[in-house]
């Protein structure tokens, strides 16, 4: 390959017009998939088992640039979506404290997003000398403090008792009007637009001069900062995008279940996402869509339909043994099980980025040899 | 030395706890010349390199670069004035390419925000574009144009040494730090490389400060050198008075030191 065409080529991925086919196809069956599954009856796909899939995807996305693209262990990602869901409460709902509660649901929406940022970097700015560890047990921390807060003000809050109902998203494009409700599909095309935008929106920050910060940060501050990386504002960018994609994702989800209260984003929600970008593989934005899908799906759906086909294949046989079993109870225990032989098999993932393949498997790889022949290169440049 | 100082540090101190790392050194750097410190293991060299490109703050002390104050700045702020440097344990980014190694190098000079690189603004996709093209020449300077797109780690040693000088070429130095950029190399590499320092200066108008234990590669290109011990200045001089110095003789290069073709020394 000549110098001019690996410049030329920055990434690894197939022609651009091909990518293009695919993202319609992608979209396509994803807009699809809920009129499709509500034509032939097929409950199990329906829109409100979809959305909160799709909506933990975006959490994944954003939870993605943090601890995948900018290496920062965070375990308290929940707190986030709990600041963007009850900001937009408190902006939009008639039973809200707070004195102007009102507001049109876009523009609480953005509001959301912008004071889970702002808390993204209050989060950020004592902890920007922690790595590792100590930084997962701090935010984790964090991620405990916010559902306690807001459970102990009721003054402002409600506390346990919740918000509820939350103000409703309408528009009013041209003529065309149109008012989210209790119908579920428009809920989760919404989240379709946002997950979208956070694909698109994350993979060109990746391949930009804040990406190429973020990883060479991750993986070697003193020589990031030694080439002009200014580590503060790097990290606290991350840390406050991350946050606002979960704020997004806060405003979407109160809005739609019209009901929100601190015991919905306790440590649990940090920690699945998590699971969701590890086993996808961290710092793969497609790895971490499939790993948010497959986990959601089986958190969601295929739990369910597992149990139900063991109830028939119980009543048909009469066995005892099958009508006692309950894969929904042991969700938690399947997921575990299965993260731990994951991580013992193919500990980057399932859909690796090419370079956390490379992290993980040193040493196994075939460049080296190559490179014997270029060894006397240099004596080249020289004359 | 009428020249121009590019770096003028004055009575630089570091202390660690009780340790005294750097003692109370006076050192400048002409603009455009290739000077070297030297001096056993553990004479405050890198210290002082780590004082110089902001990784640790002088105890006490005034450093001048480029006619400003630059003591207890960050590390990407002096990056920003126009320091660059390698390190002693090569600190490539080891699980990115060879050209995005570069390009990281280049951040400093880039002006895009992630805001721009979210709308991808012309500007922002020229100057990516720019940075790539530079980053490519760079690679080709250093003669690693045929290993852009391999991973840092899986370049061979003496690859990785001449990467991480691209890297720092990249951020558009005037002074560049070498910490001991022959160490582990064969003669003949080091002999390539002790040119290529000479070519930079030569090419670039750099001017280079290199830690180096190997006396053939110091004697053979720095117009002056300092020799550090116990964290204090011994000598300074040309190369050839620093040769006949007894007290460096004493200290660090032995007796037997004296043809200048010996490497690192027995007693360091």
């Amino acid at each position: 390959m000549t110098l001019i065409e690996a410049s030329e080529k920055p990434d690894r991925r197939p022609g651009r017009e091909r990518r293009i086919v695919v993202y319609l196809i992608v979209v396509a069956v994803l807009v699809a998939l809920p009129v499709v599954a509500r034509e032939l009856g097929i409950s199990f796909l329906s829109s409100p088992k979809l959305l909160p899939i799709a909506l933990f995807i975006v959490l994944a996305l954003g939870l993605n640039v943090v601890v995948g693209f900018a290496g920062l262990l965070d375990l308290g990602y929940a707190a986030f979506f709990a600041i963007g869901a009850y900001t937009v409460g408190l902006l939009t709902s008639p039973s809200s404290l707070l004195p102007y509660h009102e507001m049109n649901f876009w523009v609480a929406m953005v509001i959301a997003a912008v004071v889970a940022g702002i808390f993204g970097v209050i989060l950020g700015a004592p902890t920007l000398r922690l790595r590792g560890d100590y930084l997962a047990i701090v935010t984790l921390g964090f991620g405990e403090i916010v559902p306690l807060v807001i459970k102990n003000t009721p003054e402002v809050t409600h506390g346990v008792l919740g918000i509820a109902p939350i103000g409703l998203p309408e528009i009013d494009l041209f003529g065309f009007q149109y008012r989210w409700g209790i119908e579920s599909t428009p809920w989760y095309y919404l989240v379709l637009i946002v997950g979208a935008l956070s694909v698109f929106l994350t993979a060109r920050l990746r391949d930009a001069r804040i990406g190429r910060a973020w990883a060479a940060m991750r993986e070697d501050e003193v020589a990031a900062a030694s080439m002009g990386v200014n580590l503060v504002n790097t990290k606290l960018f991350a840390f406050a995008l991350g946050a606002s994609f979960s704020g997004f994702a806060g405003a979407i989800w109160a809005g739609y279940l019209q009901q929100i209260s601190p015991e919905q984003f306790d440590f649990s929600v940090s920690i699945f996402v998590l699971c969701m970008i590890i086993l996808g593989g961290i710092g793969n934005i497609w790895g971490v869509v499939l790993g948010g899908a497959i986990l959601g799906g089986f958190d969601r759906i295929l739990a369910e339909v597992i149990n139900n086909s063991i109830r028939s294949l119980a009543t048909a046989t009469g066995s005892e043994f099958l009508a006692e079993l309950d894969v929904v109870k042991a969700k938690g225990f399947i997921l575990g099980i299965s993260l731990v032989v994951l991580m013992n098999l193919r500990p980057e993932g399932l859909f690796p980025s090419g370079r956390r393949k490379a992290e993980l498997h040193a040493g196994d790889e075939s460049g080296v040899q190559e490179h014997q022949a270029k060894e006397t290169l240099f004596d080249k440049a020289d004359t | 030395m009428s020249s121009e100082l590019i770096l003028n540090a004055q009575k630089v101190t570091k202390t660690f706890g009780g340790l005294v790392a750097v003692n109370g050194v006076d050192f400048t750097i002409p603009k455009g010349t290739i000077v070297s410190l030297i001096g056993p293991n553990g004479a405050g060299k890198t210290t002082f390199f780590n004082i110089i490109a902001g990784l640790y703050d002088p105890t006490s002390g005034t450093i001048m670069f480029d006619g400003a104050p630059i003591e207890g700045r960050r590390p990407d702020e002096i990056v920003l004035r126009g320091i660059a440097r390698t390190f002693q344990n090569i600190r490539l980014f080891a699980n990115m390419t060879a050209l995005e190694n570069v390009m990281v190098g280049r951040h400093v000079r880039m002006r895009a925000n992630p805001f721009e690189a979210m709308l991808r603004t012309p500007r922002e996709r020229r100057e990516e574009a720019a940075v790539r093209l530079r980053a490519a020449e760079l690679l080709e300077y250093v003669g690693l144009g045929g290993s852009a797109p391999e991973y840092a780690k899986n370049l061979p040693y003496g690859d990785q040494r001449r990467l991480e000088i691209a890297r720092a070429l990249a951020t558009d130095p005037k002074l560049l730090l070498l910490d001991e950029p022959t160490a582990g190399m064969n003669p003949q590499e080091t002999a390539s490389l002790t040119r290529f320092i000479r070519r930079l200066r030569d090419e670039l108008g750099l001017t280079v400060l290199l830690i180096e234990h190997d006396m053939s590669v110091v004697m053979g290109i720095s117009e002056r050198v300092t020799v550090l011990n116990y964290g204090s200045k011994l000598a300074e001089g040309t190369a050839a008075e620093i040769q006949r110095d007894p007290k460096v003789i004493e200290a660090y290069l032995g007796s037997g030191a004296i043809g200048g073709t010996s490497t690192a020394p027995a007693g360091a």
